[in-house]
């Protein structure tokens, strides 16, 4: 079987987003670039099923300008076996990404794809179950365990009120909850190895794609702020300013 | 002609609150509102639903098992059932997430995610980068809109309303690729996190399961629902569906205590929307305190206990 990644390029989990003097996006120039935090996980389970004898394959895609090979490569390094970049310099929005995801699909033929549950940087959290949707396959959101069977899969799913058990038949879209592993780290003498793997750069325009439905961002603008609060001494001040504010 | 069709969140008897968030997010589209039931006995959810204020209309559709807890059973039949809408709404809760981006790649169309302000009937704002940023989107208005609604942005729709119940006929293939085994639900007692009008949470600092013991005991004397730091969680001391923050919870009670709670970025996103927040951390320069109503720089061992004393002296 073989296992297809979606990598997404995102602005590093430790960076504070600022946002543009001219409200048209986020500060990027010279801001740390990293793998969507849910995609590690993603690769991660990807790797730990052909490790465990269950897949032959692990092809990491992203979608993205040519800077992303230098996630490509993070998830070589990790132990990807290839990679292929979908080359674009636009901002590729959830359906689009779903239906190049679908194209590369197609041309893979993948026992089981899988993607992070969202990405940290536009927070959608939709193209797993678009392209899961496309495909006429299972989808099994929020995955914090899974099991192989025979053409099948068990996932566990994290879900609001605990956790819930689902059954699919393969191949199907698989999306990354939080606990589903923890990532490995990279060695060294791995990076080295990494840059002698295959990663293919195919551009936008030779899939076909067609883009099609769109939002159209508007404006940017910051969060509404809280107002500061009040420092109380200790619990009896606490009390009394809770009581002040009739929440007792 | 413009009407809003709200896709109902239940657990089979009951109406998930967060259904009737959705409904006052929709009452600022200004079209007139129809609630589908999907259920294999959606009769006691559809009358709960129909004495939603502003709903116009109750649909419900009998499932056949429990297929329609699954996004791959339901989403074909919200899209067979789309030409007659310019809006479709879901609570963005797992259910929701789950459910409508499935429902908008169906009918070829963007998705707008965790809607928290309502422009116009196309423009909507909604939160990036962990609510760093928020964004205004248009989407196309020769098309449906299919949103999920940040529930900790709308009050709950008023009750007292008697709506029509009526059957909604669909007819579509359903797949059988996907197949629902169960739910371990680790509730409890407790009040539902997200719908919660106090919540206790606790961080790190609580360095234990056992030590969490405090944190329910204040939740229980206050009635409060019990959440955590992802820190919290990551370290086990607490389920995974205790997690508030951009890739848990987003809620939006009256009172939240953070206890022992840093205050990252990634865990304020989830509670900006809380009426008074309190904070109680060893550290002065914990960043929960830029947020915070009410501050007390204190070790929460002390405190936590002596507070709970304090409330059940009155």
């Amino acid at each position: 079987m073989k296992i297809l990644v979606g990598i997404k390029r995102a602005i590093d989990y430790n960076v504070r987003v600022q946002l543009r003097p001219d409200g048209a996006g986020v500060v990027t120039d010279g801001v740390k670039m990293s793998i969507n935090p849910f995609d590690e996980i993603a690769l991660e389970e990807a790797l730990r099923i052909r490790e465990a004898g269950k897949a032959e394959e692990v092809v990491a895609v992203s979608i993205g300008p040519p800077d992303a090979q230098q996630q490509l490569r993070t998830a070589l390094a990790m132990g990807a076996d290839r990679a292929i970049l979908v080359d674009t310099a636009e901002s590729v929005q959830p359906l689009t990404a779903a239906r190049i995801l679908l194209k590369i699909t197609e041309r893979e033929q993948p026992g089981l794809v899988i993607v992070g549950k969202q990405a940290i940087d536009d927070d959608n959290g939709q193209t797993g179950q678009m392209l899961a949707a496309l495909w006429g396959r299972p989808q099994a959101t929020f995955a914090s365990r899974v099991e192989l069977g025979d053409g099948t899969m068990r996932v566990v799913r994290e879900v609001d009120v605990g956790l819930e058990t689902i059954e699919v038949d393969l191949p199907a879209v698989i999306t990354a909850d939080l606990r589903l592993n923890e990532p490995r780290f990279v060695k060294l003498p791995e990076i080295m190895k990494a840059k002698r793997k295959p990663l293919d750069v195919l551009a936008l325009t030779e899939l076909g794609v067609e883009s099609g439905s769109q939002l159209q961002i508007d404006a940017h603008e910051p969060p509404a702020k809280r107002q500061r609060g009040v420092r109380v001494e200790d619990v009896p001040g606490l009390v009394a300013a809770l009581k002040q504010r009739g929440l007792l | 002609m413009p009407r809003t069709l709200i896709i109902a969140h239940h657990d089979g008897d009951r109406l998930n609150p967060s259904t009737s968030k959705c409904v006052s997010c929709a009452l600022e589209l200004g079209n007139e509102i129809d609630l589908a039931v999907f259920a294999e006995d959606p009769a006691a959810v559809a009358a709960e639903a129909a004495t939603l204020t502003g709903v116009t209309r109750v649909l419900t559709s009998v499932q056949s098992d429990s297929g329609h807890r699954l996004a791959a059973v339901l989403a074909p039949q919200i899209a067979a059932t789309a030409a007659d809408y310019s809006h479709l709404l879901a609570p963005a809760t797992t259910f929701g997430k789950d459910l409508m981006p499935r429902v908008a790649a169906l009918l070829g169309v963007a998705q707008v995610s965790d809607l928290m302000a309502v422009v116009s009937p196309y423009t909507f704002k909604r939160p990036i980068y962990a609510g760093s940023v928020i964004v205004t989107v248009t989407a196309p208005s020769d098309q449906v809109v299919v949103a999920t609604v940040r529930i900790a942005s709308y009050p709950a729709a008023a009750g007292g309303g008697s709506a029509p119940i009526e059957p909604l006929e669909v007819t579509c293939e359903l797949p059988t690729h996907t197949r629902y085994l169960g739910l371990e639900a680790s509730a409890g007692d407790r009040p539902d996190l997200q719908s919660a009008a106090r919540v206790v949470a606790g961080g790190r600092a609580l360095a234990s399961a056992e030590n969490f013991e405090l944190i329910y005991q204040l939740a229980d004397r206050l009635g409060a629902g019990v959440g955590a730091s992802r820190a919290a969680v990551d370290a086990g001391y607490v389920p995974n569906d205790t997690q508030i923050g951009q890739t848990g919870k987003i809620i939006a009670p009256e009172l939240y205590f953070a206890i022992g709670i840093s205050g990252a970025i990634q865990h304020l996103t989830g509670i900006k929307d809380a009426g008074t927040i309190v904070a109680i951390n060893k550290d002065a320069d914990a960043p929960i305190f830029e947020v915070a109503d009410i501050g007390l720089v204190g070790d929460l061992f002390q405190v936590v206990p002596e507070l709970e004393q304090a409330l059940a002296d009155g």
